[in-house]
């Protein structure tokens, strides 16, 4: 009896003293649709998450669930970060989207921060990367690299985030290759490593020798390695243990600057409601090294395209280009405006096939 | 030596038992799972069976313990009809996703006209969904003697394609930008399937779950069709001395089990969830599997079992924030549940006899 009673009190005394210390931290929560270990999407949030973590130091206190479903479950788990106490609270997929909305009108004192998505609120943020950048350097390189002149192409969902990017790639490649041809796979996954890894098969038996891929495994990179001459790239994740063959370069996100600098806000009192989208230049999007098998000439092709983004002397959506029925999209000179980048819906000439609908 | 001795009769004390000792075994198994991670287990198990009805938040958990568990209570109630004939419908997240797709679908279409009857004709619309996704294994079945276990199951996977193609074609937000998925329902007040009490958690699902317990309760009880399947899970030869007739069994129990299945998507779609998107399936029509075994196949042990895998749902969650917890650990606990029920159940059917070693040679 006595014993527990002590012990009583000492958890009673315990956790008023917690409580005293989190009253002063920032309470930062990270939601992730994937494991935190998936070595790409997931795992680059949840690194950049403990990054900030790490440059606050003892203000900051970090809490995360993975897995969220989209849906019904993802809009319990931020209702339940926010009862809890949370500050700021980072939805890193699209599909969160409408949960998060719903989430902020019940919660008005705390911050969220939806990844991808396009509704904003007095207290809903939204940010996002423009990997299109990352994806011109990308198809300068496959287009150079190719030497049966496929392109395969792993694709997640035909959503405009997924189709800027092929495009973008597409645009480049043939740029520097005009006999390029681009194969396109559906694997309507962000991430699976048995069907990337089908996926890539697939296109390296269709006679693709340079394989890009919007999903976020390495199963594409070990298939590559299987399959010999073929040519990877890193995505979300620089996965350099696959360089520097097949693996000779890739778009890394780099989400930490972005979250200590929101974070900062929500402590400064400063947060307001933004609508974010970043490329190279403010360092969203990194390019991982080019590898040694890339020849030298070619690597400075690359290299200039990317000084070019990021001096804003050149958008990798210039024209004169054409939607994929002929029809003109971009007059010579011509620059897309974000508007009609974020619902890009179809594709630019010469690409074949059909979007899926 | 310890013998298993089968039991000329399954014994009735322990299939209430077997259910509450797997669910302790798991408890004690995932205890020390949760500590071999470095976590307090008893902390980790008082999170995830008391936080969610007691804690400070409660108010807020307690609802979502209804949300959660009102699909799985309902899918469960259709599934147990027919695995109590011995009739294996293991496609019931095809149904899900299919009932939730033409029930939406009715909505989307007669977008943005509002009428009393909406909503009703929804239902219908979702139930017939996923009763015409149940037919296919069933009528298969019937007519060319296929395997509804394989059917089913692989017929969740054309759903699921077919809801991908639903999320980005032709019911795709048109003022969505291009993204996938479709109008929210949520702010379609016709369509919606709001809270009947704000703040309640009950939503139309979960009356249909409760009304749906007591027809099963009373079919099995009292009603021949009842009788029927019962008597064909347990005696498949007497039941054909009674008169049953298997076809028309198979297409009651997957139809059934299907509209109800189907009934329990458009509830999601329409309420919790608010829009078809490609991720809408979530796993509900795999999880009443476990349900509907944990629960017994009985109407009653199904509520019971819906509302403690919800709890084990909603406190994970909690377990996962809170202590840092992995979502891996918690499936795994979740996985544990199951696991013991099947190994317990032995039990149920054999009595363990404790003998001398000569006896045994």
């Amino acid at each position: 009896m006595k014993l527990t009673k002590l012990l009583t009190t000492a958890a009673m005394a315990l956790g008023l003293a917690t409580a005293a210390v989190a009253a002063d931290k920032t309470k930062v929560g990270f939601i992730y649709v994937g494991p935190r270990n998936d070595g790409g999407w997931s795992q680059h949030h949840h690194e950049a998450a403990v990054e900030m973590a790490k440059h606050f130091g003892d203000k900051v206190e970090i809490v995360e669930q993975e897995n969220v479903p989209e849906g019904a479950d993802a809009e319990r788990v931020i209702t339940q970060m926010a009862l809890q106490g949370a500050d700021l609270i980072f939805t890193t997929s699209f599909g969160f989207m409408d949960p998060t909305v719903n989430v902020a009108k019940k919660f008005p004192n705390v911050k969220f921060e939806h990844a991808t998505g396009y509704k904003t609120a007095p207290n809903v943020s939204v940010y996002s990367a423009r990997f299109y950048e990352g994806r011109a350097i990308q198809g300068t390189l496959a287009g150079r690299m190719t030497k049966s002149n496929v392109v395969g192409y792993i694709a997640s969902y035909p959503i405009p985030e997924v189709i800027r990017g092929i495009n973008s790639a597409y645009i480049h490649a043939k740029k520097v290759n005009p006999n390029v041809k681009f194969k396109i796979v559906w694997a309507f996954t962000w991430f699976d490593p048995a069907k990337e890894a089908d996926a890539a098969k697939v296109l390296i038996e269709q006679g693709a020798d340079v394989i890009l891929q919007h999903t976020d495994s390495t199963a594409p990179h070990a298939a590559a390695q299987a399959a010999g001459n073929v040519y990877t790239f890193g995505q979300a994740a620089d996965m350099a243990e696959y360089g520097p063959m097949p693996r000779i370069s890739s778009i890394i996100d780099v989400w930490a600057p972005y979250y200590i600098q929101r974070t900062q806000a929500v402590i400064d009192g400063s947060w307001a409601s933004v609508n974010t989208w970043d490329g190279i230049k403010a360092g969203m999007v990194g390019i991982g090294e080019i590898s040694d098998v890339v020849p030298a000439d070619v690597k400075a092709e690359a290299v200039a395209l990317q000084d070019a983004i990021v001096s804003g002397a050149y958008h990798p959506f210039t024209g004169p280009l054409n939607k994929q029925d002929g029809t003109p999209w971009l007059a010579a000179g011509e620059v897309a405006d974000d508007g009609a980048l974020a619902g890009l819906n179809f594709y630019v000439e010469g690409i074949e096939g059909a979007i899926p609908q | 030596m310890i013998r298993l001795e089968k039991r000329p009769q399954p014994s009735q004390l322990w299939t209430y038992l077997t259910p509450v000792l797997a669910v302790l075994l798991t408890m004690i198994a995932g205890g020390a799972l949760f500590a071999f991670l470095g976590k307090d287990p008893f902390e980790a198990i008082r999170t995830i069976f008391w936080d969610p009805l007691f804690s400070e938040f409660a108010f807020y958990y307690r609802p979502q313990l209804l949300v959660k568990g009102a699909p799985l209570v309902l899918i469960a109630i259709g599934l147990s009809l027919g695995f109590r004939a011995g009739i294996w419908n293991i496609g019931a997240e095809g149904q899900y996703i299919v009932g939730a797709i033409c029930g939406a679908g009715v909505a989307l279409a007669l977008y943005p006209m509002e009428a009393f009857w909406l909503f009703p004709a929804m239902v219908i619309a979702g139930a017939l969904g996923g009763m015409l996704w149940a037919m296919i294994p069933a009528l298969l079945k019937v007519k060319f003697g296929t395997n509804e276990i394989l059917v089913s199951l692989m017929l969740v996977y054309v759903a699921e394609n077919l809801l991908a193609s639903m999320a980005v074609g032709l019911l795709k937000n048109p003022e969505g930008f291009g993204f996938p998925g479709s109008r929210n329902l949520q702010q379609y007040p016709s369509a919606h399937n709001a809270e009947l009490i704000t703040g309640s958690g009950m939503h139309w699902g979960v009356v249909a779950a409760l009304i749906a317990v007591i027809f099963a309760y009373v079919l099995l009880n009292r009603h021949m069709l009842g009788f029927h399947i019962r008597l064909t899970g347990e005696a498949p030869r007497a039941a054909r001395f009674a008169g049953v007739r298997p076809a028309r069994l198979i297409l009651f129990c997957l139809g059934t089990s299907g509209a109800l299945a189907g009934m329990a998507g458009l509830f999601e779609v329409s309420g919790p969830s608010g829009q078809i998107g490609i991720d809408f399936g979530s796993g509900y029509g795999f999880t009443a599997i476990i349900v509907a075994f944990l629960g017994r196949l009985h109407p009653v042990g199904i509520l019971l079992a819906g509302g403690l895998m919800a709890l084990t749902y909603i406190g994970g969650e909690i377990a996962q924030s809170n202590l840092g917890l992995p979502s891996s650990a918690i499936q795994l606990f979740q996985g544990m549940l199951l696991f013991f029920l099947l190994a317990v159940d032995v039990l149920t059917n054999f009595r363990i006899r404790l003998t001398n070693k000569a006896e045994v040679a």
